[in-house]
């Protein structure tokens, strides 16, 4: 194949500063010893993470949506786990209908989910409630909790299950032992995905979620509506940190190309 | 297979696919058929929400030339959106797929990755590098002798479009590099090889080739656009509106539900029609590609 002439560099050159400009600037003018936004020319200060400290709502907001993410991920994987068995294993009718249901929560616009919960949730007397937010969570991350674990499940070798059997392990036990243990990399690689993917919902959360129950993206919408300061870029820098670091897990242990694209067999 | 295997081979699915199921019908189906009748109900500033059953709110949206601007201003920013996407994504993921293999999983990090970064803080970078008439990209535009005087971006379309291309960037990207891996290398060097020139590969071999793919990423990056709401709510601020913004105005400000409903009901159903024919129209166009 050939290779890539100089303006075809130049064009790439550009196109990755663009795309890393904007995340770049936040993470920098977090670091800015000044009081108000500028990038960091005379030296860097700590002084904007350090007054995070002193706003205990964003701290808040912080818990609620780690434990929010942690906990609808892992209901969304109780339901998505039996399912995609079902789907990678059995053909029977309704199937691809089952499946289209299963990832329409992709196609449906999250402000109208959000528009839909809100409604259904406060005539169900549960609205603002941390109960309905995970709920609800669990709807939205639960295609990517499904994709990869379909993806681990349809790409299972099935003559271990068929020794297992042989040997008379059955029902539980066989699941236990032998299946989750082999799509465990798909299952988990699931979970980190939707986790991600619940840490960073603003659109649909920003319905539900009431005074006490704001998550982070939520908590940090509403205060740049009021105004934007340093302190609102130190916040997003740390809000990067944590999903980069989840990223760089995620890409080193299942690969990101295969995350994103969400087919199990495009290998590297 | 005996007929106990049989009888269990067609249950299991089932036993196993019920509780998602279930959960979808519960919380996913009957809110959003709620939605949709909530949408016919009546609302009044001191009397709330009144379950009848009237076209007020969707004679409203008709009539009011409010809306028609509203929901052309969203589709106009999705279809630039897209364009934009389009015009700069497939070229660079062009480029991505040429370089060599290190080289190549480090820019597709760095690409992509972006795509899990919190939209609060991608459009916040934006807001930063716009900022103001005297901001970052203006700076740096007028010092290469690009422009002559500051392009507004904050609270304006432009900014809204360029803020939303960089978030739907990696969605194209990622589109046209998966048309991209069907591809044969050794088509282009057979091109190479009868004399054709650089210009003629890329157009005559490369973008028929991608064109699905291309296809495929617009569609996505165009639903998304019509329906974002943190980008067009940062950059837009409190008066431009979009379709998203508008809503949740209604749903959180002026509290009309009824009203809301009927903006996101006909937002769903047109981006619905939208998408559900566009498909239809590139797979018979493109049959051949994906058979």
């Amino acid at each position: 194949m050939r290779r890539n002439g100089p303006l075809a560099l130049i064009f790439h050159t550009i196109f990755v500063v663009v795309m890393v400009a904007p995340i770049l600037v936040v993470c920098l003018v977090a670091f800015t010893p000044e009081g108000f936004l500028s990038l960091p020319t005379n030296g860097f200060s700590l002084r904007w993470f350090r007054t995070i400290a002193n706003y205990p709502e964003f701290i808040h907001a912080f818990w609620v949506s780690l434990g929010l993410g942690a906990l609808s991920s892992f209901v969304a994987l109780l339901f998505a786990v039996p399912a995609a068995l079902a789907i990678a294993r059995y053909r029977f009718r309704g199937r691809d209908a089952l499946a289209a249901l299963f990832l329409s929560p992709l196609m449906i616009p999250h402000v109208v989910l959000g528009i839909a919960f809100l409604r259904f949730f406060t005539s169900a007397g549960l609205g603002g409630s941390f109960a309905a937010l995970i709920i609800a969570h669990v709807i939205i991350v639960f295609p990517f909790a499904l994709r990869l674990t379909l993806a681990a499940a349809t790409g299972m070798d099935r003559t271990v299950e068929m020794a297992a059997v042989s040997l008379g392990a059955g029902g539980w036990t066989l699941f236990r032992r032998v299946s989750l243990p082999l799509i465990l990399p798909g299952v988990i690689s699931g979970w980190a995905l939707a986790f991600i993917q619940s840490f960073d919902d603003l659109t649909m959360t920003v319905f539900l979620a009431a005074p006490g129950t704001e998550t982070l993206p939520v908590r940090m919408f509403l205060y740049i509506q009021d105004n934007i300061d340093p302190l609102v870029t130190s916040v997003s820098a740390c809000v990067i940190a944590v999903t980069m670091t989840a990223l760089i897990l995620l890409d080193r242990f299942y690969g990101l190309d295969r995350v994103l694209a969400g087919k199990g067999d495009t290998g590297r | 297979m005996s007929m106990a295997a049989e009888e269990r081979s067609v249950r299991a699915p089932w036993a196993l696919t019920a509780p998602a199921l279930i959960l979808f019908v519960g919380v996913l189906l009957i809110p959003l058929a709620m939605t949709v009748m909530l949408s016919f109900h009546d609302w009044g500033q001191y009397k709330g929400i009144e379950p009848v059953f009237i076209l007020k709110n969707w004679h409203e949206i008709a009539t009011d030339p409010y809306y028609a601007e509203m929901f052309w201003r969203t589709f106009r920013i999705a279809i630039l959106t897209t364009l934009l996407t389009a015009l700069l994504g497939a070229p660079e993921a062009y480029i991505l797929n040429r370089m060599s293999g290190r080289w190549k999983s480090f820019f597709l990090l760095v690409i992509l990755g972006p795509l899990l970064i919190s939209v609060v803080a991608r459009t916040l970078g934006w807001a930063l590098l716009f900022g103001g008439n005297n901001g970052l990209v203006n700076k740096l535009l007028m010092s290469l002798g690009a422009i002559r005087s500051p392009i507004p971006f904050m609270f304006t379309e432009t900014g809204m479009v360029v803020a939303l291309a960089h978030v739907m960037m990696p969605f194209m990207v990622l589109s046209v590099w998966a048309a991209l891996q069907r591809l044969d290398p050794q088509i282009e060097n057979a091109a190479m090889s009868l004399g054709a020139g650089p210009v003629t590969i890329i157009r005559r071999i490369i973008m028929p080739q991608i064109m699905p793919g291309v296809l495929s990423g617009a569609i996505i990056v165009f639903s998304l656009s019509a329906s974002a709401f943190a980008t067009p709510a940062i950059i837009g601020g409190r008066r431009l509106k979009v379709a998203a913004t508008l809503a949740y105005d209604e749903f959180l400000n002026t509290l009309n539900w009824p009203l809301g409903a009927a903006v996101a009901t006909l937002l769903l159903v047109a981006l619905v029609l939208i998408v559900v024919g566009s498909n239809a129209l590139i797979e018979r166009r493109y049959a051949e590609v994906f058979r």
